[in-house]
This record gives structure tokens, C-alpha cells and sequence, in this order.
């Protein structure tokens, strides 16, 4: 029965409340469904936590668990697959927690809210399928189901450039997926011998049967596909601009969540499967992220705009995922993961808390704004804090993850990583540059522009967004063992492909 | 003679005597009655489109007249789906057919429509040339007058005479290419010309030439293309959204018949290479000049003709999942093209506007018509979880499966052209939903019942073929049967 498994709630729930927010009428019935179903999806994703260590704990030692699989197209033996292991879980929290944080920070999202929280709900009913499946097609329709709301939420509810960004972001990301596609039916109809061929990762991984030959094409164009949705250089150039343009929750779970489909996606299906091309071709796409990872550094350097800033810093920061899974090593992945995690709960703080002082100043320029820390001390203090975990203060979980990803780097002994390491070190540096820049500027200079004397302190349902934020990220940083023993365990069957 | 052999053909009887019912009823009836014509030609054809699918006979194969007619359950398949896309096409048609200035010519607009139907029954279900070309012929010469059918517009008679010249000249040349297959093999039996084809290179590749090209002004594939924008234009639209969806579904089925089954076993098959260029062609040309239209109507025309590029993979993968994913491919195009063009009717009907300007901020106004006419972008662009998605990622796999690397290529353009296509059906949708800074130009108004009543069958269709898997499985299933008559020699 397809109700008795706990995974395939992930999709009914977003499902139910789409229903349900169709039959809305005004602003109290949608926002009682949003954070009814939001505070479900965080109960049942920290119920899946805990049953998932239990089981674990129990000695279970499968690959996936609370596998099932559901016979959908039956020509193309396409399943309706689903099963998680440590990292879908840990990514599953994630996406909760910033869809629940993001119900809050569009607590007065105006116009059309009925229709804004219809997108929302949509995007993130793809995130969270994308993160149960285990079938590559449904994997795949599940991550274009989460690209297009982008189209219409920042369309309709941006700010700025809104229609060109949109648009953008749009056919970059379905470009990206257009290479993905090919990937996928590369990759099935090489999955296994004449007559058995699977979509299921886990099948297609254990028959081992793409030669070498195909997987140097088809290992570039499927990690291309993902890439673009990680920011990686040259394909970055959506984010920014997205960003910058979209409402507040909209960016959070950009940002938080759906770059991260990206690097999941690389280590998910374009190494695992295709582990011999990846030790082959890894160096390539390792240039690329390096250059990422320093170039978001710098551009974020002088930009003026706060989501500007905030947005180089994303490619920056995803662009340590793709660089920390190229490294192909537990430690180096394992903190990539970490850093998924981290990044997803900072920037979605930090795009939260932009939201919220933009929606008072009217402005994102740093030049016409200062000494916020007098006026709304709240949300200045949480700056700050975001400010730090980016930056990689212990105690945050950026220095966790940061710290993780380096070390692994450095394990691999010959001179092209270990250059590379260092400088991909460097954008720590960089990175504690701008970061200290816009706090020095924004919150204890001098106040700019005397209107803003008047301004208010955040409101309740701000404070909730923004606290539930800072206790994760606090969490992590202090408490890393735990999420990093279930990431780690989870990594083994991949490495054990790559070393094979 | 034995003359039970015309029992065979229970759908085509079945629609020559709706036809004979619905003249009968327009010859003798009284003008007076104000909705009885329509209502009567939309009930029948209703009671024959549910008699297709019923109908225990009907998945049988039988043959008749010495193989010249031949129907089997894939093709009582296509015919259903085109049966209902021409159920949709009446239903959406209802209240411009009834209206003042069309009452008095409505007759002959349900008796023309449904014998061109006719006449793509025997296309699909012709094993012989001749037969095959008095389908064809009676698929294309009646549209002419209904394209003609609004005689008081400029437009809609010019759009007739480039219709009605290359029609002719398509057929002209199609059977060109038929009479250099009979100097060759002798016989214009599907099945006999794969069988007894004398060897002679050349002579068989203008032949395949000549026959690409007939076909191809019909499936307007670039370079034959040339007459599709104006035509869809200046046509009413209940004749544009039919000639887009149901002349182009039934020639795309008898295409692959004939390219599999005639011209499927010589030398490698040689017209995979022509087919290959006129793909490529055909959706990036149709693309790149869908950007910039700024009518309705020849936006989606242009759309269209990369839409039967997309349509032609199934062609080239020539095998079962290959035809299984082309029906699929054009049930789920039925669906999604006639909604937008239900939404277009709907609009052009109250307000006579049909440019894209005009539907700005249409969402203001008109929230449901714009969100059907969202949806149909949606899937006609391949946006999961509407059913376009899914009939484009099962026609690319189907054009994937031999596996060699041309074919990569061919389907990396396909998915690029995807993106481009995306952009410009993204460009309606961004009228409608963001264009919020003016004021809408289409008023809110009510539609009319059977407008609305079509519209909901094709958006229920758009959200439910794609999710339930039953629709595909069971096309491909079907064209596994019966191989002999549709894959010939290629059959195993």
C-alpha cells in the first residue's frame, strides 16, 4: 500500500495543502494551511530524523532505507521509487525548516497571497520529492517541478529587474535540465543488460554496466545538468540576478534549498553512477569551482546592493560544494554536505533578514543606509550572527563545514589539489572582507538618512523565522558529531564505487 | 464480390452515417431551431467516440478487399484519439458555429469537418496506395472550403487559396514519387512494394524524396512549411485548432507507416538522413520564428510546426515504442493545443482580439481562462507535472533507443529547441500574470457553457494523461500487436 510508507507523505502534504489553499478565501484561511501543513512537514522530517538513527542504531545497514517502489510507466520500467539515507534526510530537515521559516518571512505577502503560496508550496513539493526518489526519472520530474514556480514567483512578486531575472533564471536552470534529460536516457539505456533496464540508482549502480567509453559523455553532461543549479562558473550567472530580484521567501528557498538539488544531484547520480569517468574528468570540473569559489568571493567584494552581496556569496559558497564532492574523498564530501546544510540555514537567515529590513528602509543600498544596530537591534544582532556563521566563526556551523571540507581537501597529496586547496582557502579571507564590510557599514556607522530613525524592530512572526534559523545553524556548529556521523556513513557505498 | 467485407470498416461506417444523419437533419430540419443542428452533429459523434472505445469488434485485425483495407487495434487507437480531439474541436466550436452570422452555413461546417475525418480514417487505415490517396484527397480538399468558411474576411481567403494551391501541389508531387515506387516494384501494396522492390538506387531515393516531400507539406515540416502561418491566420479558429491538431495527428500516424513500413527495409533505410535534416529544420526554424510573432494565431502556428518536429522523432526511433510514444505524443498535443486554442476562440469570439498585446494582464480579468491557457503553455513547453512533460521525455527516449550517436545529437537539438520554445511560451504567460503595471484590454466576461465545458476536458486532460500511466502503457502495448501491418518487413 502506498500510504504505508513514511517518505511519500513528503509529497501528499504539499499535495493536500495545494487543495486546500484552492479552496482558500482570504488571508487567514491561507495562512492557517501554510503553517498547519510547514509545521507538519518540520514534525514529520525530525520524526524521520530520530526513526532513521533508531534504525541505524538497530543495525540496519542497508544503502537506502524505507525503500519502496511502485511500478508507474510500465514500458520504460519507470518506478515511482523512494528511499533516503543519512544525507536525504539531513537534506529533507533542511527543506523544512527553511519552508517553515519561509511561511513566516511572507507573513504579509502582498498581492495575490492565495497564489503566491500556491507557487511556493509547488516548489517545494518538488524539492522534497526530488529528495525521496531514488528513480532517476521521477527524480527528474520532481527537480523540474521544483524549477518552474521560480518562473511566476519572481515574476510577480519581485522587486527590481524582476521579468528579465525571472526569465533568466528560468532558461538557464531548464537549460542546465535539457542536458540533464539526455543524461538520464543515456544512463538508463545503458543501466543494465538487453532487456533489464532499470531507472532505480541503486540497481543501475550495483550493475555497473556503462562502459567507459559512455560515461566520459555522459558523466560532463549530467554534472553540467546539476551544476548549473549549484552556480557553478560559467553558469552561475542566474543567481545573482534571481536572487537579488526575488521575494523574500522565494530567495530563502533558492538559496537554501534548491542549489543544493544541484550539488546533490552531482554526487547522487553523476558520480555514483558514473564513478570511472568521475576520477577521470573530476579535475576539470574542479578548475571550474575553484574559480567559482574565489570569483563569487571577490564580486561580492563590490557590490553595493545587500542581496547583490548575498548572492556572489551563494556562488561562492555553493561553489565550495561542487569543489568539496570533486575531491572525491569521505572527509571532503562530508563536509560538503555540511556545508550544504550550513549555507542552505545562513543565506536563507540572511535573505530573511534583508527581506526585513528592506521592507522598512525601502532600499538594499548599502551607501544610503547605517547605524541599523540603534534602530532595530533585533534583526542587527542576527545579521551579524548570519554574518559570522558565513564567515566561519567556531561555535557557527560555518566553521564546521568549512573547516571539514578543507582538511578532506587536503588529504589528496598531489600538488593540483593541494593548490587548489589553498586557494579555495583564500575565499575564507575574502569572504570575512565582505561580510565585515556591509556589518561595519549597515549597522554601527552613522545613520544615513534620519527617516529611518522611525523604524520599528521586527514583529513577532519575523522573530520566529529568523530564531528558528539561528538555532540550527548554532546547532550545528556546537553539536556537529551526530549530523556528521549519519553524513559520513552515508557517503561509504559511493566511495566504495569510486575506489573499486 | 462478397460485400460483408464492408463490415470491416465499423468506424467508417460509423461516421458515414453520422454524416448522412447530420446532412439529412440540416437538408430537411427547420432553420428555426436555434442550437438543434449543433447539439445533434456533437451527440452522435459523441455516441461514435464512445462506440470506438467499446466496441468489441474493433480490437480485432481484420483485412479487406485483398489487404487493401486493414484495421487493427493500433489503429482503432489513433482513430479514437483523433475522435476525440474532434469531439473537443465541437464542443469548443458550439457557440461560434450558432452564431447570427453562421447559422445558415453551420450544415455544411459539420458535414465538411467530419468528412475530411472520414478521409483521414482511410489514411490511416489504407494499405494501398490508391485507397491511401482518396483519403488523403478527401483529408485536405474539403478544408480548403472551411478555411474559406468566415467569406465576409480577406484573410480567411487567402489563407483558403494557399491552403487549397498547396494541397494540390503536395499531392502532385507525392504522387510523383508514387509513380517512380510502382515503376519499381510494380505494385502499390504497402506490403508488396517492401517485398518487391527492384534494386535501383537512385531511382528509389528521388522516389522517398518526392514522398518525404508530399508528406511533409501536409505535416508542414520546414521547408514545406511556407503556407502553415497564414493559413492558421486567416482560418477561423475552430478550422485552425483542426487542422493543427487532427490532420496533423492522422498524417503524422500514416508517415510512419509508410517510411517504416514501405520505405523501412532498403539500404540502411535510407530516408533516416533526410528525415534527420528535416527535424533538425523543422523545430529550430519553427522556433526561432515563433519568437517574434506577435498574433495568436501564427504564434501557435509557427509553434506548431516545431511541435511536428518533435513529432517526427517517433518516426525515425520506426519502432513500436516509437509509434506508441508518437500516438501519445499527438493524444497529449490534442489536448494541450486545444486548450490554447480554446482560450483564444473564447476571447476572439467576445472581443474579436487575437494578439498577444491584447491578453496582457489578462490574469486580472479573466483568472480561469488565463490559467488554462498557463497550463497549455506549461505542457506544450514540457513542464512537469502536466502531461507534455511526459510525452516529450518518452518521444526523446524513443528517438534515443538504437543508441548510436547521431541520435544523441539529434535529441540534444531536440532539448536545446526545448528551451528556446520555452522562452516564447513563457512570453504569454508573463503577458497574462505580469504585465500587472497596465490595464487588462479583454474585459472579464463569462464564457459561453460549451466553450467552458471544452476547456475543462482538455485542462483535466493536461493534468491527468501525463500522472496516470495507463494512457501510455496501453499505446505502446497496442502498437506491439498486430506488428505485420504497420512495421511490415521490420516486424519480428
Amino acid at each position: 500500500m502506498i500510504f504505508s510508507n513514511i517518505l511519500i507523505y513528503f509529497v501528499v502534504i504539499p499535495l493536500l495543502m495545494l487543495g486546500l489553499l484552492f479552496l482558500c478565501r482570504n488571508m487567514k484561511q491561507i495562512r492557517t494551511v501554510a503553517v498547519i501543513g510547514s509545521t507538519a512537514l518540520l514534525a514529520l522530517s525530525v520524526y524521520l530524523i530520530v526513526d532513521f538513527l533508531e534504525l541505524r542504531a538497530a543495525g540496519n545497514t542497508d544503502i537506502m532505507l524505507y525503500q519502496a517502489s511502485w511500478m508507474w510507466f510500465e514500458p520504460l520500467n519507470i518506478h515511482l521509487a523512494v528511499g533516503v539515507d543519512g544525507i536525504s534526510v539531513a537534506m529533507i530537515l533542511l527543506s523544512s525548516i527553511i519552508v517553515f521559516a519561509g511561511t513566516f518571512a511572507s507573513w504579509k505577502i502582498t498581492p495575490l497571497p492565495k497564489d503566491f503560496f500556491l507557487w511556493l508550496i509547488l516548489l517545494s513539493t518538488g524539492v522534497f520529492g526530488f529528495f525521496i526518489s531514488i528513480d532517476l526519472f521521477t527524480m527528474f520530474m520532481f527537480y523540474e517541478v521544483a524549477l518552474i514556480p521560480m518562473y511566476l514567483l519572481i515574476g510577480l512578486w519581485g522587486t527590481g529587474r524582476k521579468e528579465y531575472s525571472a526569465m533568466k533564471l528560468t532558461l538557464m536552470l531548464m537549460g542546465g535540465s535539457a542536458f540533464l534529460m539526455l543524461g538520464i536516457l543515456g544512463i538508463y539505456y545503458h543501466s543494465g543488460p538487453d532487456g533489464h533496464l532499470t531507472m532505480n540508482i541503486l540497481e543501475i549502480s550495483a550493475n555497473n554496466n556503462i562502459s567507459h567509453g559512455w560515461q566520459y559523455f555522459l558523466f560532463p553532461i549530467t554534472f553540467v545538468g546539476f551544476g548549473v543549479l549549484g552556480a557553478m562558473f560559467p553558469f552561475h550567472t542566474w543567481s545573482p540576478d534571481g536572487h537579488a530580484s526575488a521575494p523574500t521567501a522565494v530567495s530563502m528557498l533558492h538559496a537554501g534549498v534548491l542549489m543544493k538539488l544541484g550539488g546533490y544531484g552531482c554526487f547522487r547520480v553523476a558520480i555514483f553512477l558514473m564513478p570511472f569517468a568521475a576520477n577521470e574528468l573530476a579535475w576539470i570540473f574542479l578548475i571550474l569551482t575553484g574559480v567559482s569559489v574565489v570569483y563569487g568571493a571577490f564580486s561580492a567584494c563590490v557590490q553595493t546592493d545587500l542581496k547583490y552581496i548575498n548572492a556572489y556569496s551563494s556562488v561562492s559558497h555553493c561553489g565550495l560544494v561542487l569543489f568539496a564532492i570533486l575531491m572525491l574523498n569521505t572527509t571532503a564530501m562530508t563536509g560538503a554536505v555540511l556545508q550544504m546544510l550550513s549555507h542552505g540555514l545562513m543565506t536563507a537567515l540572511f535573505f530573511a533578514l534583508i527581506g526585513m529590513i528592506y521592507g522598512r528602509t525601502h532600499t538594499r543600498d548599502i551607501r544610503l543606509m547605517g547605524g541599523l544596530m540603534k534602530i532595530m537591534p533585533f534583526l542587527a544582532v542576527c545579521y551579524v550572527i548570519a554574518g559570522m556563521a558565513s564567515l566561519g566563526l567556531p561555535g557557527l556551523s560555518g566553521f564546521v563545514a568549512e573547516m571539514t571540507i578543507f582538511v578532506g581537501s587536503f588529504q589528496n597529496d598531489d600538488m593540483f589539489h593541494r593548490v587548489f586547496t589553498i586557494i579555495a582557502c583564500c575565499s575564507i579571507v575574502i569572504t570575512a572582507v565582505y561580510i565585515l564590510r556591509v556589518v561595519g557599514k549597515l549597522l554601527f556607522g552613522p545613520v544615513q538618512d534620519k527617516h529611518h530613525l522611525e523604524l520599528t524592530d521586527a514583529t513577532w512572526w519575523e522573530r520566529l523565522s529568523a530564531v528558528t534559523l539561528i538555532v540550527c545553524v548554532a546547532g550545528i556548529g556546537c553539536f556537529p558529531n551526530w549530523i556528521n556521523e549519519i553524513i559520513r556513513e552515508s557517503f561509504m557505498p559511493i566511495i566504495e564505487v569510486l575506489t573499486k | 464480390m462478397d460485400y460483408s467485407q464492408f463490415l470491416a470498416m465499423h468506424q467508417e461506417i460509423g461516421l458515414l452515417l453520422v454524416i448522412l444523419i447530420v446532412f439529412l437533419f440540416d437538408t430537411f430540419s427547420s432553420r428555426q431551431i436555434p442550437r438543434g443542428l449543433s447539439m445533434l452533429s456533437i451527440v452522435l459523434f459523441a455516441v461514435l467516440t464512445v462506440f470506438g472505445f467499446v466496441c468489441p469488434v474493433c480490437n480485432e485485425s481484420v483485412s479487406a478487399f485483398g489487404g487493401m483495407y486493414v484495421a487493427t487495434p493500433t489503429m482503432t487507437a489513433i482513430k479514437n484519439i483523433l475522435n476525440v480531439g474532434v469531439l473537443i474541436v465541437l464542443i469548443q466550436s458550439v457557440s461560434w458555429a450558432d452564431s447570427e452570422h453562421m447559422r445558415i452555413r453551420r450544415g455544411e461546417f459539420y458535414e465538411l469537418l467530419l468528412i475530411t475525418l472520414l478521409g483521414m480514417y482511410f489514411m490511416i487505415s489504407a494499405r494501398h496506395f490508391l485507397l491511401f490517396i482518396i483519403g488523403l484527397e478527401t483529408a485536405s480538399l474539403p478544408l480548403a472550403a472551411l478555411v474559406a468558411f468566415d467569406k465576409n474576411r480577406y484573410e480567411s481567403h487567402e489563407a483558403a487559396v494557399k491552403y487549397i494551391l498547396t494541397a494540390v501541389f503536395s499531392s502532385a508531387v507525392f504522387m510523383m514519387g508514387l509513380s517512380f515506387v510502382y515503376g519499381l516494384s510494380g505494385t502499390l501494396y504497402f506490403a508488396d512494394i517492401a517485398a518487391s522492390m527492384a534494386q535501383g538506387r537512385a531511382m528509389l531515393i528521388v522516389a522517398v524524396a518526392f514522398v518525404i516531400a508530399g508528406m511533409g507539406f501536409k505535416l508542414s515540416l520546414v521547408p514545406f512549411h511556407m503556407w502553415t502561418a497564414d493559413t492558421y491566420q486567416g482560418a477561423p479558429t475552430a478550422i485552425t485548432s483542426y487542422l493543427s491538431v487532427i490532420s496533423k495527428g492522422a498524417a503524422a500516424f500514416a508517415f510512419f507507416v509508410i517510411m517504416v513500413q514501405v520505405f523501412g527495409p532498403y539500404y540502411g533505410r535510407i530516408w533516416e538522413w533526410m528525415l534527420y535534416a528535416l527535424i533538425i529544420l523543422t523545430i529550430t526554424v519553427g522556433n526561432l520564428f515563433a519568437l517574434r510573432q506577435k498574433n495568436m494565431k501564427r504564434f501557435l502556428a509557427f509553434s506548431s510546426i516545431s511541435q511536428a518536429g518533435y513529432i517526427m522523432l517517433g518516426v525515425i526511433a520506426g519502432s513500436a515504442q516509437g509509434l506508441g510514444s508518437l500516438m501519445y505524443y499527438v493524444l497529449v498535443y490534442i489536448f494541450s493545443n486545444l486548450a490554447a486554442f480554446g482560450v483564444i476562440s473564447a476571447i476572439e469570439n467576445k472581443t474579436g482580439r487575437v494578439d498577444m498585446d491584447d491578453y496582457n494582464n489578462l490574469y486580472s480579468t479573466n483568472p480561469r481562462l488565463s490559467f488554462a491557457m498557463m497550463l497549455a503553455m506549461f505542457s506544450l513547453a514540457g513542464i512537469p507535472p502536466f502531461a507534455g512533460f511526459f510525452s516529450k521525455f518518452f518521444i526523446f527516449s524513443a528517438a534515443v533507443q538504437p543508441g548510436t550517436p547521431e541520435l544523441y545529437v539529434l535529441v540534444l537539438i531536440a532539448l536545446i529547441n526545448t528551451i528556446i520554445s520555452l522562452y516564447y511560451y513563457l512570453l504569454v504567460v508573463k503577458a497574462m500574470f505580469i504585465h500587472n503595471t497596465e490595464a487588462a484590454v479583454v474585459p472579464s466576461f463569462r464564457s459561453s457553457a460549451s466553450e467552458r465545458l471544452g476547456l475543462v476536458i482538455c485542462v483535466a486532460g493536461i493534468m491527468l494523461l501525463g500522472v496516470v500511466s495507463l494512457f501510455y502503457s496501453d499505446l505502446v502495448t497496442t502498437s506491439m500487436e498486430n506488428p505485420q501491418y504497420i512495421f511490415g518487413l521490420f516486424a519480428n
